[in-house]
């Protein structure tokens, strides 16, 4: 039976957590010798999509909404895998994927896994790895229902291209019969988010106040990042809760964390954990810190974070 | 106005993660439980909305008599009453299919679950409870406020927030930014006491099946020491991350 993964656009753009989640639908295809269908809303130019290993495409036209609508796009992609007979369906872990994977779990009487790590072990029973306890472990779970729906652990599996000839198709847009509507977006626009980033450069109460902030943004601009901090950090008003991340805040699964001032509390770390690298700066040599990064400089972060910015704009500029 | 808070019981966030069983099950020894924060936030709007509008908080668990200490203390931090649903929560879709079996016929504006839950992480009993109760579900939810019908709501999406409206009846995702950290309730001797003298009801769990079964847990496999770099070498570290770690 046919893999749907649900494509996700932002401004006309896919989304980089959802090329991988059609790289890791296409081996779940090729694992179960069956097609790859992708659904996506109110995206004009698909066309990337065929490099990605997808068989059909569903565009949606959403109409005059432009707005991302959890109701209606988890009906309508339900019953497009109801009338394609798919039995795995796939989301990402971004925000958005999150929200629509338990709501249309319930519409497709499947079940959800969240938190998805790696292609599943089995099919039949389906079993996967998921991470659970803020990443401190993983489950194998195996699911008792024959559909499945999945939400991917972003950046655990990988974007891997697969050239293929793609069959264009469109599908109605379901309604809903709910009040609830999205009047407005505010995206904090000129910079990269924490889900998004393959860098994200984190400062702690180390930093001393909000005014040495330039000292993090200086670094995460050269390594195109995005900027993260430490709860406290947060709750003093010195950055914004956005930028919170750990076990209560958001989670962190970049290629490259840097840990700037963070002494590396356990709930800071469980939040960050599946980061690929960790490097931490950090005066104190008795931090915890140091016991879960791969790289770590002891020195004052005034002196060592300048100067490190500055070798690695200088070698970004040759 | 009733409000639900649907609340999960939690290993404390510095607890050690140890399974036992042949990995088969968590090890609860010496384990300290909390109310799962996201739920604590949710909890703390909830008796806003008593202390301001006159609702009627009422928290519900899944769970057996252990976690009746967590009930008892969301009710001191003000919660009216308490009811828990006599069964091991075996996975995110049994435990949303017996807590929708009680909504039913109680009939809440506003249920509140947290984001998700620290230890399963499923993000999934808000969403799927609302789908059973046929109520519209705002995940990540960080603002809430009533305006006559209007219910004004603001979501956290990657890299931004999202404004939208609505109405009762309604379920939301709490997480910190609902309420602040600082406004968190911490019961006072006063509370305790009420606690004692208020309901805390036990109910049969409903027949359902979970979805899922957790065959085995497994822990991350232990991580090799920091390299560590001289402050002075800072071209070496750069080095690592190009060359060893491919990072840059
Ligand atoms: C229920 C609960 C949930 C929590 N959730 C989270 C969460 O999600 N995320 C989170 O981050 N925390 C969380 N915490 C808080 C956590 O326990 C720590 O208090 C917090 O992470 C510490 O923040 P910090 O590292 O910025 O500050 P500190 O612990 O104060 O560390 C500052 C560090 O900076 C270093 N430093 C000082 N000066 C310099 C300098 N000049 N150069 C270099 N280094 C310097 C110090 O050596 C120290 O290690 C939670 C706590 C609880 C109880
Ligand atoms: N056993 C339970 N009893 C009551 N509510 C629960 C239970 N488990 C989870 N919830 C609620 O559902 C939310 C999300 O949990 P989860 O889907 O496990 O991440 C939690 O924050 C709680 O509000």
């Amino acid at each position: 039976m046919p893999v749907l993964v649900y494509i996700e656009t932002q401004e006309q753009e896919i989304k980089k957590s959802s090329l991988e989640v059609a790289s890791y639908g296409r081996a779940i295809a090729d694992a179960k010798d069956t097609i790859l269908i992708a659904v996506c809303f109110g995206l004009s130019d698909t066309s990337l999509l065929s490099h990605y290993g997808i068989d059909k495409i569903y565009s949606v036209s959403s109409g005059e909404e432009s707005n991302f609508n959890s109701d209606r796009y988890s009906s309508t992609l339900q019953e497009i895998a109801k009338s394609e007979a798919v039995d795995i369906l796939i989301v990402s872990g971004s925000a958005n994927g999150r929200f629509l994977g338990p709501l249309v779990a319930a519409k497709f009487e499947a079940t959800y896994f969240s938190n998805v790590i790696g292609l599943p072990k089995s099919y039949s029973p389906l079993e996967v790895k998921r991470s659970c306890f803020t990443n401190k472990a993983f489950t194998h779970s195996i699911s008792n229902k024959e559909k499945v729906v999945l939400s991917l652990s972003s950046n655990s599996y990988g974007i891997h291209e697969k050239s293929v000839e793609s069959e264009q198709l469109t599908s109605a847009y379901s309604n809903s019969s709910f009040n609830l509507e999205v009047v407005s977006e505010e995206k904090s626009s000129d910079k990269v988010s924490i889900a998004d980033a393959d860098v994200v450069v984190s400062g702690g109460r180390g930093l001393k106040g909000p005014e040495n902030w330039h000292l993090i943004e200086d670094l995460a601009a050269v390594l195109g990042a995005a900027t993260a901090c430490s709860k406290p950090v947060s709750d003093m008003g010195w950055r914004p809760h956005s930028e919170h991340v750990g076990q209560t805040g958001k989670p962190v699964a970049s290629n490259l964390y840097i840990a700037i001032g963070v002494s590396g509390a356990i709930q800071h770390l469980a939040g960050i954990n599946s980061s690929k690298v960790k490097v931490v700066i950090n005066n104190d040599p008795e931090a915890p810190f140091f016991k879960a990064a791969d790289y770590g400089i002891v020195g004052d972060a005034f002196e060592v974070v300048p100067e490190l910015t500055s070798k690695l704009r200088a070698l970004k500029e040759v | 106005m009733k409000v639900l808070v649907c609340i999960s019981s939690v290993p404390d966030t510095t607890s050690k993660i140890n399974f036992v069983d042949e990995n088969k099950a968590f090890d609860s020894q010496g384990v300290t439980y909390i109310i799962n924060p996201n739920d604590e936030f949710g909890l703390t709007r909830a008796v806003w909305l008593q202390q301001k509008q006159g609702a009627k908080v009422t928290v519900a668990a899944v769970g057996d008599a252990s976690c009746e200490p967590i009930l008892r203390k969301c009710l001191a931090i003000g919660a009216d009453n308490a009811v828990r649903i006599d069964s091991i929560p075996y996975d995110g879709f049994f435990v949303a299919s017996q807590l929708a079996a009680y909504a039913e016929g109680e009939a809440f504006d506003l249920i509140i679950t947290g984001r998700e839950s620290i230890d399963y992480n499923g993000g999934m009993v808000g969403g799927m409870l609302a789908n059973h109760l046929n109520m519209p579900y705002l995940a990540n939810c960080i603002h809430l406020e009533i305006e006559q019908e209007t219910v004004h709501l603001q979501r956290e999406i990657d890299g931004g927030k999202e404004n939208s409206k609505g109405s009762f009846p309604i379920v939301i995702g709490a997480q910190k930014g609902l309420v602040e950290e600082k406004d968190l309730i911490i019961p006072n001797m006063r509370g305790i006491m009420q606690a004692r003298q208020k309901s805390l009801e036990v109910l049969n769990p409903t027949n359902a099946e979970p979805s899922s079964l957790v065959q085995s847990y497994e822990k991350p496999p232990a991580k090799g020491p920091v390299k560590l770099v001289d402050p002075n070498n800072i071209d070496q570290l750069i080095d690592l991350l190009q060359n060893e770690a491919n990072a840059l």
